[in-house]
């Protein structure tokens, strides 16, 4: 609130900055820098989910259905790279006389599939979103139709063995717009591009805080009757910060594809799309860093504790939720946030919802 | 004629189960606002329970009917326990008991794999539900009819509940105003606790039918969940009649829909239906107007 | 003149079959501190839920040349007409200034909601210093009084410059002074503004009111100034039960409403 405190966060995204694109490189391995690229990419999703939902109150619970968007764009024109002029393997061991499916043909162009990363999930949604937020759906309702739409997305990727490579995915791709993937320096340079656009996601969010706008999406957040009545179409205010956490959740996905080097419906669905917001819930929804850095320490666990000892994670990952959501609502960062002044305590948090039920019941 | 009716019958037993599953959901979340993501789970705990009271009762004719109400108590006790230990600190954060149930599905399903075989088990069905009832030419297996059958019970036993018995009427009262019941010396703590009870429970009992139906499993809670809600979103919220119409739609759309493309596609369809319906009907097929959501 | 009055004619709202408003007609001018007065259920704030677009009604409001039933909430906003709301709502976790800041922004171009707020509008300084609140500049407006709250409120609806001031219930919970000063900043708003106050204390009416028009079961009941409607039997009927002479005492308080009854005089 006051004039300082903005700076700071800048010199803090500044402080990130240095560690992901400077001191990682040199510190890690090659195979943990690849894992840090990793956590990169859901954090770029967090960044995004803290948007809609920390600063917007939409739970998100749908994001890897965005996430896919990019993934699997990125994912087919790899693959068409790494194919050439031939057919996908996967596709000829499925049937060896059909064609390339229409809309993989598009996805041979560079342009477009960048484009597609864009627009893909600006569409869907701007459309969806659209058609929900005008007829004022919201709370759980958009939280379960968005991660029906997750469930939905992924079945069927499933199920089209042929069009999308079904349930073992798309994998295997040796280029990355002509750059060999198998060299270590090129791998490095992936690692940065997804590191550096992490930073530049954390700099726009940073400005969309601090702007009118943000103050706007927290009005809205708590009170959303109250800011139609000056004169606003809450419906926009929500439609604009969903659509820029689709748009972060698409680009952690085509991100991920190069650095993973696979992609199955196994990282966007349901049970995907709740560990995205299980990092954000852990480190602070509606903080400017806690969404990152909640991802990034749930991805570490995933890939840590997750490979040696999956039974535990699953029950740790389930005692998160709890644990958090139930004690402490505003996730790590409020710990530290109750040593600084600036911001509200915790435990004012649930207020603005109980007068946004006041409100709703004056409208019933 | 078969293209017809087949998908009809199959469907409108598709829709039974989903009602069963959807019953309790719509019960707690029209009562107090809290979604429920363990219902699957619980809905789990009734199918495993169903193996388990064959496993005490081998004979399955009669084990069946016995693991009904037995499915009941157990679902609607875990259904207790999280109410007493997480939910009731949260009816002012109706949007954040999604998540922590979340978590609580997390953990019941990691249990039950490693309690029963990760492949599931094997519930035996009846010799009383083997055969076929023929219908215009189509042999309908009388499992389906079954599962219809009960979920009409449960309605009729949950409506009758609600309309006739003291605590039903304490459950509306809480449902129609929570504040006015409280001060007419209405225990809210006492209702939402057996609210959360009986819809728990209800879960148990879906789980029975659907362990006779389909594979019983640990992510078979998952199937259902986003399902049922999506009846729930639909019929209106705390709406009977509203969850039975929407239930039977849904199962009915899902099973055309799987006939005419694929199993997969059907559900796109069915969650585009969904929101399309939405679009006409925010509040759902049928309202009354109680306090909305968040 | 006509072309900033607010007109209401032949207003009905009905939920469900009951009829809350059954054919209210008035009308409201800058330069007068209007009154809407009236028992629960009276369909007062039904009223005003109409005129805003929160409910669904039939008839007519004119502001001006412009009808305002039919369209959408923030539509009928723009338009320059303005309310408050029974309890308080303000956006508790921002500060004075920002509710403020939020409440002015309909004026802005979109494209500056994305930067960030420099200085303060001159239309905000003039308002904070006319509501009294130029010392909470910083505060968190959960953090506020109730009659803060409240004048936050309206100084919301002025950056907005709102034509119309819808309140309901303005002074509900407010000590003596407050409402005083509610009232004399109520009077110095209406020279410029419609000002419309529903309220359920009549002290407050006959201090500050200059037209009252009273709602019984969703029908006007009488209309005219402070001593008229005090005069009519009709009103002293339904305040007191039998059309004995006027008291005072007995009009000078009606029971507010608990929070839980409140519901069905809307349902």
């Amino acid at each position: 609130m006051t004039k300082l405190k903005p700076w700071i966060s800048l010199s803090g995204i500044g402080v990130f900055a240095v560690l992901l694109l400077a001191v990682a490189p040199l510190v890690l391995t090659d195979h943990w820098l690849n894992n840090l690229g990793k956590y990169c990419c859901w954090a770029i999703a967090a960044v995004g989910i803290g948007l809609a939902w920390g600063r917007g109150g939409m739970l998100v619970m749908g994001q890897g259905v965005f996430f896919a968007l990019g993934a699997y764009s990125m994912a087919m024109h790899l693959t068409l790279e790494t194919a050439g002029d031939r057919i996908p393997g996967f596709m000829v061991l499925y049937d060896p006389l059909a064609p390339l499916p229409v809309f993989w043909e598009p996805f041979r162009s560079a342009g477009f599939t960048l484009l597609a990363i864009v627009l893909l999930p600006v569409l869907l949604a701007g459309s969806l979103g659209y058609a929900l937020f005008k007829r004022r759906v919201k709370g759980a309702y958009f939280a379960i139709l968005t991660q029906a739409l997750a469930v939905a997305l992924a079945t069927l990727i499933s199920s089209t063995i042929r069009e999308t490579g079904g349930d073992t995915g798309l994998s295997d791709f040796k280029y990355f717009f002509g750059f060999v993937l198998n060299d270590p320096a090129n791998k490095h340079m992936v690692y940065l591009i997804a590191a550096a656009l992490l930073i530049v996601c954390l700099l726009a969010v940073w400005q969309l805080y601090r702007s009118r706008f943000g103050e706007l999406l927290v009005a809205t957040r708590d009170a959303e009757e109250r800011v139609r009545f000056l004169g606003y179409d809450p419906a926009n205010v929500k439609l604009v910060a969903f659509v820029v956490s689709a748009l972060m959740a698409s680009i952690g996905g085509a991100m991920f594809v190069p650095i993973v080097g696979i992609i199955t419906p196994a990282e966007i669905g349901a049970a995907a799309s709740i560990l995205m917001i299980a990092g954000v819930a852990f480190g602070g929804r509606a903080s400017l860093f806690g969404p990152a850095l909640g991802a990034i320490a749930v991805g570490w666990g995933q890939s840590s504790l997750g490979s040696t000892w999956p039974d535990g994670w699953t029950y740790i990952l389930g005692l998160l939720f709890i644990v958090v959501i139930l004690f402490l609502p505003n996730g790590l960062s409020s710990l530290s946030a109750r040593f600084t002044a600036a911001r509200p305590s915790p435990d004012r948090q649930p207020a603005p919802a109980i007068v946004a039920a006041e409100l709703e019941e004056v409208r019933s | 004629m078969d293209a017809l009716i087949a998908p009809l019958l199959n469907g409108s037993a598709q829709g039974a189960l989903l009602l069963l599953a959807a019953l309790g959901l719509s019960l707690t979340f029209g009562q107090m606002g809290v979604i429920n993501m363990a219902h699957g789970e619980f809905l789990m705990i009734g199918a495993f329970t169903a193996y388990l009271v064959q496993q005490v009762i081998a004979y399955s004719d009669l084990s069946i009917p016995v693991a009904l109400p037995v499915a009941f108590v157990v679902a609607g006790l875990f259904g207790l326990l999280l109410e007493v230990t997480v939910i009731q600190w949260m009816y002012r954060r109706p949007l954040d008991t999604l998540l922590v149930t979340v978590g609580v599905s997390l953990i019941l399903q990691q249990a039950a794999l490693q309690i029963f075989p990760s492949q599931g088990v094997p519930v035996e069905k009846p010799g009383w539900l083997d055969g076929q009832l023929n219908i215009l030419g189509y042999e309908w297996p009388l499992r389906q009819l079954f599962t219809i059958l009960l979920a009409a019970v449960c309605v009729a036993a949950l409506a009758a509940w609600l309309k006739y018995t003291s605590f039903g009427r304490r459950i509306r009262a809480t449902v129609h105003n929570r504040d006015l019941a409280e001060t007419s010396g209405i225990s809210t703590r006492t209702v939402d606790r057996l609210t959360f009870f009986a819809g728990s429970g209800l879960a148990g009992v879906a789980g029975v039918a659907a362990s006779l139906i389909g594979g019983t499993n640990s992510q078979m809670g998952v199937q259902y969940i986003i399902a049922a809600f999506l009846v729930v979103a639909a019929g209106g919220i705390g709406q009977l009649k509203g969850t039975i119409v929407a239930a039977w739609t849904v199962g009915v759309a899902l099973s055309y829909f799987a006939y005419w493309t694929t199993g997969s596609l059907a559900q796109v369809l069915a969650f585009i239906l969904v929101i399309v319906f939405l679009q006409l009907r925010p509040q759902g097929l049928f309202t009354v107007r109680t306090r909305s959501l968040v | 003149m006509t072309d900033a009055s607010l007109v209401v004619t032949d207003l009905h709202v009905e939920f469900s079959g009951f009829v809350a408003v059954g054919g209210v007609s008035f009308d409201a001018y800058p330069g007068e501190v209007r009154f809407l007065i009236g028992p629960n259920g009276a369909g007062k704030t039904t009223c005003i839920d109409a005129i805003t677009g929160l409910t669904g009604a039939t008839g007519s409001a004119r502001l001006g040349e412009k009808e305002l039933l039919g369209r959408p909430v923030h539509k009928i906003v723009r338009l320059g007409v303005g309310r408050t709301f029974q309890t308080a709502s303000v956006f508790d976790e921002l500060t004075v200034l920002q509710n403020l800041d939020i409440a002015a922004g309909r004026h802005r171009p979109s494209a500056s909601l994305l930067r960030a707020r420099r200085g303060t509008d001159a239309s905000i300084e003039q308002t904070l210093e006319e509501t009294g609140l130029a010392g909470e500049l910083a505060t968190p407006a959960g953090i506020l009084s109730h009659g803060q709250k409240q004048w936050l409120e309206i100084a919301m609806l002025l950056v907005q410059d709102a034509k119309v001031l819808l309140l309901d219930e303005p002074v509900a919970g407010m000590s003596q002074d407050e409402r005083t000063a509610t009232g004399e900043l109520l009077q110095r708003i209406a020279a410029k503004r419609i000002v419309l106050v529903v309220e359920h204390d009549m002290d407050f009416m006959r201090r500050f009111a200059t037209r009252v028009t009273v709602l019984h079961q969703g029908r006007v009941l009488s209309q005219g100034t402070v001593a008229e409607v005090q005069a009519d039997p009709k009103v002293q009927e339904v305040y007191l039960g039998t059309a004995g002479a006027p008291t005072t005492a007995a009009m000078s308080v009606v029971p507010e409403p608990a929070a839980g009854t409140q519901k069905w005089e809307e349902d």
